[in-house]
Order: structure tokens, then sequence, then C-alpha cells
């Protein structure tokens, strides 16, 4: 074994980074990369669910070119995410995803599927083709978000068999989530008939995925232990999705395409939020695990926490220079590659 | 039923040796890009600018399947190896995290602008965006290396066991990180991705140069091409050298295992050619069996740093399990010999140009195409020696590989999830194989001139054309 002496010297060992309470920072923060992972391909998603209601060749270019630039920034939440868990909860990490085996499949092939479709797409400008991977874009961009709620339901629930009613409907309200982000994402960067129609389906979502939010919530806390549906933080956030998804719709309807997005944005937050408070103080409560137990030793905590708070804002800084190399409608013409 | 640890090892092996190609296509791809955008910008010169575009499609092509290929392998240290994700989750997750911060959103983020901006930005942020992302494709391999060579020469921890399991915790992160595999492997995989994309893009450009000798695209492809296999060849034979050097300090049995070397010995020499004269020898290799062309001493030079007397422990006399000595005595084999092959290639090449006939030899063309993806099978082989020549540990001396598997897991879920691999893989490497000969027989900016002066415009040619 070699000699602690560097570590040691460094005194990073010693106790949490400027005595913070790193658990529970690590824990709010790996919900917040989980959700802007949900919110930024959220869009993305969406945009491939709505995909399916577009026949027109030149409409589907169009949606397609509205998330070309982005979408792999976006995807990659999710593998900092993951990232994250295994660093500082190795265990909930190995946990959750042996536990739920095949359903981490199920999430797998659904992502190559929604990633490989659009890059396939246009490799061949023939019907049969496009059309194959129109519908394998479909296909990806709805089971993805699907089996994301499901497994995010399984977890809140402690479920530990393949799925339970509440997380199926976890799922749902997922998809239905996504398809109102893709459609407000659609109203800043289409105009025309695309960003009436889907806007119109977009409010459809969004009523869908109220009612399927507070059926998961109610059919969440009958059959698991720890989920109390009439307690402050649940009562007051589902108050304030209701009061956002009016926020949305109002918005959509007056042309206020930012406040709009933004108060979808706010929803996805919301929906993500309401689950680490639902956990906390658990981590894991299909084994009762709780945060503080669950976390990493303070010399790996503390590194982790250096390198997430150097790369994290760094990380923020290029989305800001992608997005607004790209901000504005895509054009008319603009195809997706 | 299978064995869940049998499944999920060959799901982990299959997984990984298909994901490899495309970081190795992404890595190699990137300082080309980089140049290519440089020189488009201060030359502005059309050929430049072709190549750019033509070359970036293949790696987006590229990008994406490594994308969706890699995301498999973090999700399956929790779905297959949990124990070993649990057990060593504080030293092993920590360089995954960084990765995905450090460099997997640098890349994918610049490519965004790299692929669909070149209209929207200026020459200054785009010429960042080719560097940004080539910067990230190679720093994603300094994080999953570390990890890597952490668990190949594991330094910096502590073991303690819980209820059997071992718990293993950070000490010492310089130790731990600043391995001393890591410079060893990070400079083999860098120069082995170049060099394979080298050749690739070489033997490309040769079948186009012999089939059709007028295109300049082609001919410029080939010469860059063939510069960095100049380079790349010979260093990565020389590297290679000293890093067996290391193996033979730090890991005995692997490079016992490389020379199929049982019984100790002293003065061995190193065997270039070497084949079994009994049937049976193929799958179980000793080197007292064998029929061997080799140079006297090498071997012992090489593993002692210049003592031809030097003795090299053999299998038999190092305590504990061996590898399977033929997969890594064979892929050894192969990959050192592929590997002279090349050298060999880039000489010939190297003449050829200096005598200004680098186009007019039917044969080096017909060499070069048949050795295109020969540096990615070669990229294989060199991990199958790493990977299989260390079991039977995932993590050397401490941790074996059959204890990392997950719990719970049953033999029907692994052998459904290997089996659902094996189908989507295949898939996905026909798909790849498919659209990538498809961009270089259509989307490549020439074409004969025949066939140049029957249709005018590319755009004519492309759609509905099957």
């Amino acid at each position: 074994m070699t000699d602690p002496i560097v570590a040691t010297t460094l005194g990073l060992g010693d106790g949490p980074l400027f005595g913070l309470p790193l658990a529970r920072l690590w824990f709010a923060l790996v919900f917040a990369v989980f959700g802007t992972f949900l919110f930024l391909d959220g869009f993305d998603f969406g945009v491939g669910a709505l995909f399916a209601t577009r026949d027109d060749a030149h409409e589907r270019e169009q949606l397609l070119a509205a998330i070309g630039p982005f979408w792999d920034g976006n995807e990659v939440w999710l593998v900092v995410f993951g990232g994250m868990l295994f660093a500082v909860f190795p265990e909930v990490y190995a946990a959750l995803f042996s536990r739920h085996y095949l359903l981490m499949f199920a999430i797998l092939a659904a992502l190559i599927l929604r990633g490989l479709a659009p890059e396939m797409y246009e490799q061949r400008h023939d019907d049969a083709w496009q059309r194959r991977w129109g519908q394998a874009f479909v296909v990806g961009s709805i089971t993805a978000p699907f089996f994301l709620g499901v497994f995010a339901g399984n977890w809140l629930f402690g479920v530990t068999g393949v799925a339970s009613p509440a997380s199926v409907l976890v799922g749902l309200a997922v998809v239905a989530l996504t398809v109102v982000d893709g459609a407000a994402y659609l109203g800043l960067k289409t105009r025309g008939d695309v960003r009436l129609e889907t806007r119109a389906l977009g409010h459809l979502a969004q009523v869908a995925y109220l009612i399927l939010a507070v059926a998961a919530l109610v059919a969440g806390s009958r059959s698991a232990s720890h989920v109390t549906l009439l307690s402050l933080p649940t009562l007051g956030l589902v108050g304030l999705t209701v009061l956002l998804a009016g926020v949305h719709v109002l918005a959509g309807r007056a042309d206020q395409y930012y406040l709009a997005f933004a108060a979808v944005a706010a929803q996805v937050y919301g929906l993500v939020a309401l689950v680490a408070i639902l956990l906390y103080p658990q981590i894991d409560p299909a084994t009762g695990l709780t945060v503080t137990a669950a976390v990493v030793s303070t010399l790996p905590l503390n590194l982790s926490t250096i390198g997430a708070g150097v790369l994290l804002p760094l990380v923020v800084s290029y989305f800001v220079v992608l997005y607004s190399a790209f901000s504005g409608p895509v054009e008319e013409q603009d195809a997706y590659a | 039923m299978i064995d869940p640890v049998i499944a999920s090892r060959l799901q982990f092996a299959l997984t990984t040796i298909v994901h490899i190609i495309f970081p190795v296509m992404s890595m190699g791809l990137a300082p080309f890009l980089i140049y290519f955008t440089w020189k488009e910008i201060r030359t502005q010169e059309q050929v430049y600018e072709q190549l750019r575009v033509f070359w970036t499609k293949i790696f987006a092509i590229s990008f994406v399947v490594g994308t969706v290929t890699g995301i498999v392998l973090e999700f399956e240290f929790g779905t297959n190896f949990a124990a070993f994700a649990t057990a060593a989750g504080e030293l092993f997750g920590g360089p995954l995290a960084i990765e995905g911060m450090m460099a997997f959103m640098l890349e994918a983020t610049f490519l965004g602008i790299f692929v669909f901006g070149r209209d929207e930005v200026g020459d200054r942020l785009y010429m960042l965006s080719s560097i940004f992302v080539g910067l990230g494709t190679w720093l994603s391999a300094v994080w999953i290396l570390i990890a890597n060579s952490w668990m190949q020469t594991p330094r910096g921890f502590e073991v303690a066991r819980e209820s059997g399991q071992p718990v293993i915790s950070l000490v010492d992160p310089i130790a731990a990180y600043a391995n001393p595999r890591f410079p060893w492997m990070y400079i083999h995989m860098q120069n082995a991705a170049v060099l394979s994309v080298a050749l690739f893009i070489t033997g490309v450009a040769a079948y186009y140069v012999w089939t059709n000798r007028d295109t300049r695209f082609w001919r410029k492809t080939m010469k860059v091409g063939l510069a960095v296999l100049l380079v790349t060849a010979p260093f990565q034979a020389i590297h290679g050298d000293a890093y067996g050097r290391h193996v033979a300090e730090t890991q005995p049995k692997k490079f016992a295992a490389m020379e199929a070397q049982y019984d100790t010995e002293s003065s061995v020499g190193l065997k270039l050619l070497a084949f079994p004269t009994s049937l049976e020898d193929v799958i179980d290799p000793h080197a007292e069996n064998l029929f061997v062309v080799e140079l006297p001493f090498v071997a012992s030079i090489l593993a002692s740093g210049g003592d031809p007397g030097a003795q090299i422990t053999g299998l038999d006399d190092i305590p504990g399990e061996s590898p399977p000595v033929a997969i890594v005595f064979w892929a050894f084999r192969a990959m050192v010999g592929l590997g002279m092959w090349f050298i060999l290639l880039a000489f010939w090449g190297g003449y050829r140009w200096l005598r200004g006939e680098l186009f007019e030899d039917d044969l080096l063309a017909k060499a070069l195409v048949g050795s295109s993806v020969l540096g990615i099978v070669t990229v294989e082989l060199g991990w199958i020696v790493t990977e299989v020549g260390r079991q039977p540990w995932v993590i050397q001396g401490v941790m074996k590989t059959h204890a990392g598997v997950s719990a719970g897991l049953t033999g029907a879920e692994a052998l459904a999830t290997l089996a659902g691999f094996v189908g989507v893989y295949t898939a996905l490497l026909v798909l790849y194989w498919y659209v990538v000969v498809r961009l270089i027989r259509e989307e490549a900016p020439t074409r004969p001139p025949a066939l140049e002066r029957d249709t005018p415009g590319r755009e004519e040619v492309v759609p509905n054309d099957d």
C-alpha cells in the first residue's frame, strides 16, 4: 500500500469541504442533474413524439432541425447523472440498477433507437427508409421517457418487482410531460402551422399530465408506506404545478412562447423535486437506506465536490454558447444536416 | 440455464468489443478534422472544406453510435457488476463522473456547433469548436483509462471486509489516479486510434485513387493519411516494447501468458513467429512445444530492460490462477504481427511517395485497401491482451471478476439481455458498416470524371437511388 501522505497534507480526508452538509447537497445535485436531463432531453423526446403527427416531409425536416445541434449535448446529462450517482452513492447506483435489471435494458434499447433514428433518417432520402426511421424515432422518443418514468416510480415507491400500477402511471405522466415540453420548445423554434398545431397538442398533453401525475401520487401513496399524499410539500408542489400548467396554457394562447416554455421547465424541475422530497431522508426506500448512510467517505466526496464545482459552471457555459449559436426559429429551408 | 457470471462476462466483453470501434474512429478522426478545419480557414482551398465536410459525416455517425453503446457500458457496471460497483464505487465512480462532466459534455455540445454551425458562427469559434470536440474525445479516454489502469495496477486504497464483501476506500487519490499504468495505456491507445484512422482513410483513398487516378480529394486524403501512418506505425512498435517491460514488472502473469512461458527460464528469445507443432497446443500453447522463429535473448532484454540473460518467471512459478493463455498468446502474436505489417506498409508507401510514384503502384493500393480496417482489428486484439490477460481479476490482486457480479442476477435475466445484445449489436454493426460504405460511395465530393459528365449536379444523383 502506498503512503497516503499527499492526501493527508491536503487535508481533504479530514472533514467535509468548508463544513458543508455534502451528503444532502449531493442528493439535491444528483436530482437537479436528472431534472436538467429531463427538461433538455425531454423536449427532444417530445419533438420525437410530435414527429408522429407531421406527415409532410418538409415539416418533419424542420422538427429534426429544431433539435439537431442540441440533442447530443442534452443526452449527456443522463450520463452525468449516472456518473454522479455512481461516484457519490455507489451502493444506491448498484442496488437500483441491478434490482431493475430488465427495465434498465429497456431504457437502453429505447435510447439506442432514439439516438440512432434522426441520424439514420438523414442518411438516405427515399420514402421507405425515412418512414422506417421516422417510426423508430417516434417509438424511441415515447418509450425512453416512459421507461425512465417507470424507473423513477419504482425508485420512489420502493417497488422491487418489474413495475407497479403507480410506477406505470409515473411513466405515462413523464411521457405526457415530455410532449408538453416538446410542444413548448417548438413554439420557440417553429412558425406557422407546425407551431399552432403542436401548441394545441401540447395543451392537451398538459391536461393529461396533471391527471396522470395526481393519479400516480394517489396510487403510490396507497401502496408505499413512506409516501403521504396529504403533506405540505406534496400539496404545495401539486398546487404549484397546476398554477404553472395554467400559466403555460394561457401564455401559449397569448403567443408568449418564452413564458410558456419557462412554465414547462419549472414543471419538469417541480416533478423531480417532488420525487426527491418524497424520498428524503431515504435514498432507496426498498432497502430503507438513508442519504447520509449511502454517501461515500469524506475524501472522495470532497474530490467529487471540487470536480463538480469547477466543471459544472463550465458545462453550463458550453450550453449558453451552443444555444446562442443556434438561437431563433429554424428557417423554413433548414434541414437536419 | 446459463451461469449469470459467465453471461455477464460475455455480455460485457461483447458490448466493449463493439463499443471500442466508435471511440477509436472519433478519437482518431479528431486530429484530422482539426487539421482540415485549420487549413480550410487559413487557405480557403475548396479541397479542405470538402475533406472537413466529408470526414465530419463519418465522425458524426461514429459519435452517435459510440454514445449509445457507451451509455450501455456505464449502465452495465450497475446492472451486471453491482458487487464491483458497490465495493469499488468510491474509487471507480469518480473518474466516470468527471469524464461525463469534463470530456463528454465538451465533445457533445461543441459537436453541435461543429456539425451544424459552419454558417452560424464565425471562423474563430468554429475553429475552437473543432479543437474542443477533439479535446473532448481525448479527455474521455484520459478518464476511462484512469479508471481502467487503476484496475490493472491498483494503488492508493485500503480494503476492509463487511460480511465477506470487500469495501475499498480511497486513501491517496494521487497514487490511485496518477497510476503507473495510466501513461502507458493512454499513449498506446491514442496512438493506436490515430494509426487506425490513418489506415482507414488511406485505404479508402487508395481505392479511389487506384480506380480513378484523377481525383484531387482522394489524393489529398491518401497523402495526409500516409504521412500520419509513417509517424504513428513505427512509434506504436517502439512504445509497445517499452509498455511490455512495464507489464512484465507489474503483471508478470499477463506477460508470461503473452509469451506462453510456463517455466521460469533465463535468456528467453522473443518469438516473432510461433505456431504449435500439435493441434492440442493451439488451445493450450506451451512455449516449449512451439515451432518458433525467434530473436534470441530479446524477450529477456525486453522484460529486464537490457539484460540478455535475464530470467522470465513462468506461469507455473507465480502463485494463483493463470489467465486463459491461448487467448492472450494468440491475440498478442496477432497484434504484434499486424503492427509490423503496418510499419512495412508505411515504409513502402513512403518510399513510393519519395520516388514520386505513390499513385502508380497498384500492389501498394491493394495492400492499403486490404488493410483499411486492420487498425481497428489490432486495437481489439490489444484490448483482449489487456483485459483477458489480467483475469481472473477485475481489480488486480484485490477482487476476482466473478465476485463482482450482481448478487441477485438470475441466469435467465442475464441470458435474455445477452441474447438481446447479440441481436442489437449485430444490427448496429451492419447498419454502421452500411452507412459508412454508403457515405463513402455516394457522398464523397468526387466521382469518376466520366460519371460527372453524365450527371453534373450531385444532388440529382443522390435521391431515390434505390
